[in-house]
């Protein structure tokens, strides 16, 4: 009994997860249609951008600050130990412009606009907002979506390159103040460690993480349901699925950018 | 002209519409009345390509609506506005650029003749000179008459309205019908009225329906719906509690 009620329930997770697959699938291929098509928001994507961009540098830099403080500090730790602080540099600029920049970035931008994103949409459904816009004769994909999805497509490379270079300023700061490395060394063992395909791999995925988060919150904000309580549930939603969708994506490009760029 | 041919649809079990038909002139104001959660937004979002009927055809000037491209439906709809029950106005934007929203969206006019339709359709509604004010500083009449605004801007060639009346003052409901009666005497429109308060129906309505269980049982003029020997439509119209409609839905035995 216990089994089957197991299997019931594993059954509509398994089918609400295909749900949420093919709703996705279905809205990026309208977005890819609808931003190709004229007449083009330049406006409304100046608009998002400053939401998406401009107002997350204030917490992208300070997260980016510390972790670039902390990154030192624990690689310090080590390095120290075997004699070989030298490398610290080179080490948290690969990882910081690699991996953390991107990751970093695109879970706070998740957090912080994706949620948004959901928020606004999910009120105006409740609303019928989005049914006026369409009896309005204006379709909500084009209208509400490429802005937002554009914007963080552009905003999110920009936003991880600003964190690289905070990042790798926290870490400057702890391994010349506090670790005795000079300030030239610091810089030589950074820009010898770093090659082009490593800021590009790093602003690529943030590319990708720019897209998911602009899809899934606006997605969940398309979906939502049952007032007030289903807009924060789509929140929650909205926030779960970019977080996981970030990492899964992260996991796979690093897969396939370690074979193509070996 | 609106023709409704045996329209059907269904969300998970519930038959929400079944075989419905209904006839609307050109001109011509029609009121569907029915107790809530019966369908009536439903039968309006159909009519607007808002949703896809499982059976059945909604014809629109001869066109149906289902079957339309993506053109062809903005060009319907743009001839069609619909009246939101709580007014959908759009919170970012203030009352002007709301009303405006169409003309500003789907048209080559200046801001100069925009702003000046925008204050003349505010004034039909009697709401002129409220262009600056956001739609949460507007009371629920007044967002209901904004709505109202909107749907005319564009001098539709249909009006829904979705519960016009519902949750205003019994002063701002007059106003609104009178309102409603006017613009159908002024523009010429067809419209489509769906509501539950009676008051409303017999002031604005050159016909009624009476939606019940999916179907239309009974269409007529105001006269004809009040006189009805019908069961269903007489504790309706009489707001009675005790009757089909109530035993049907277990509210009383």
């Amino acid at each position: 009994m216990i089994f089957t009620l197991l299997f019931i329930d594993l059954g509509r997770k398994v089918l609400s997860f295909m749900y949420f697959f093919g709703g996705l699938a279905s809205l990026s291929i309208q977005t890819v249609y609808q931003t190709f098509k004229p007449p083009y928001k330049f406006d409304h994507i100046i608009e998002q951008s400053k939401k998406a961009g401009y107002d997350s540098l204030p917490i992208v830099s300070v997260v980016s600050l510390f972790i670039g403080f902390i990154f030192a500090l624990q690689f310090g730790y080590f390095m120290q130990r075997i004699g070989s602080e030298m490398y610290i540099a080179s080490l948290v600029a690969l990882a910081i412009v690699r991996e953390l920049g991107p990751v970093i970035t695109a879970l706070i931008v998740a957090g912080r606009v994706g949620a948004a994103n959901t928020a606004e949409l999910g009120s105006m459904q409740v609303t019928e907002q989005i049914d006026a816009l369409e009896t309005l004769a204006t379709n909500p994909v084009k209208y509400l979506v490429v802005p937002r999805f554009v914007a963080l497509s552009i905003m999110l490379p920009l936003l991880t390159l600003f964190a690289n270079i905070i990042g790798i300023i926290g870490s400057y700061f702890i391994c010349v103040v506090k670790l005795g490395i000079t300030s030239n060394m610091y810089m030589n063992m950074t820009f010898s460690a770093l090659l082009y395909k490593d800021l590009f791999t790093g602003l690529f995925k943030a590319w990708i993480f720019g897209m998911v988060i602009a899809l899934v919150s606006c997605y969940e904000g398309f979906n939502v349901a049952g007032g007030a309580v289903g807009v924060g549930r789509a929140t929650t939603r909205s926030v779960v699925f970019s977080f996981l969708m970030i990492i899964a994506a992260d996991c796979l490009f690093t897969a396939l950018f370690y074979f193509i760029f070996p | 002209m609106i023709e409704i041919q045996k329209l059907s649809k269904r969300f998970n079990n519930n038959l929400v519409l079944n075989e419905l038909s209904l006839n609307v002139q050109t001109g011509q104001t029609c009121v569907i009345i029915g107790r809530s959660g019966c369908g009536k937004s439903v039968l309006l979002k159909h009519i607007v390509g808002l949703l896809i009927p499982d059976s059945g055809k909604v014809l629109v000037e001869g066109k149906d609506v289902a079957g339309l491209k993506e053109l062809e439906l903005v060009a319907l709809r743009a001839k069609i506005s619909m009246v939101f029950q709580g007014g959908a106005l759009f919170d970012s934007m203030d009352v002007s650029e709301n009303v405006g929203f169409s003309l500003l969206e789907h048209t080559q006019m200046s801001k100069k003749e925009i702003t000046a339709r925008v204050e003349e359709s505010l004034s039909l509604v009697g709401l002129g000179g409220i262009g600056n004010l956001m739609p949460s500083e507007l009371s629920g009449g007044m967002k209901k008459r904004v709505a109202l605004a909107r749907a005319i801007c564009i001098r539709p060639g249909i009006i829904l309205y979705d519960e016009p009346t519902t949750g205003v003052v019994p002063i701002t409901a007059d106003s609104i019908n009178t309102l409603i009666r006017s613009l159908h005497d002024k523009l010429k429109v067809t419209s489509l009225v769906v509501t539950h308060d009676m008051k409303s129906a017999y002031h604005i309505a050159d016909k009624i329906a009476m939606m019940y269980k999916g179907r239309i049982i009974l269409e007529g003029a105001p006269k004809q719906i009040q006189e009805a020997h019908d069961p269903v439509v007489h504790q309706f119209i009489n707001g009675l509690s005790k009757g089909p409609i109530t035993e049907a839905v277990g509210i009383v035995k």
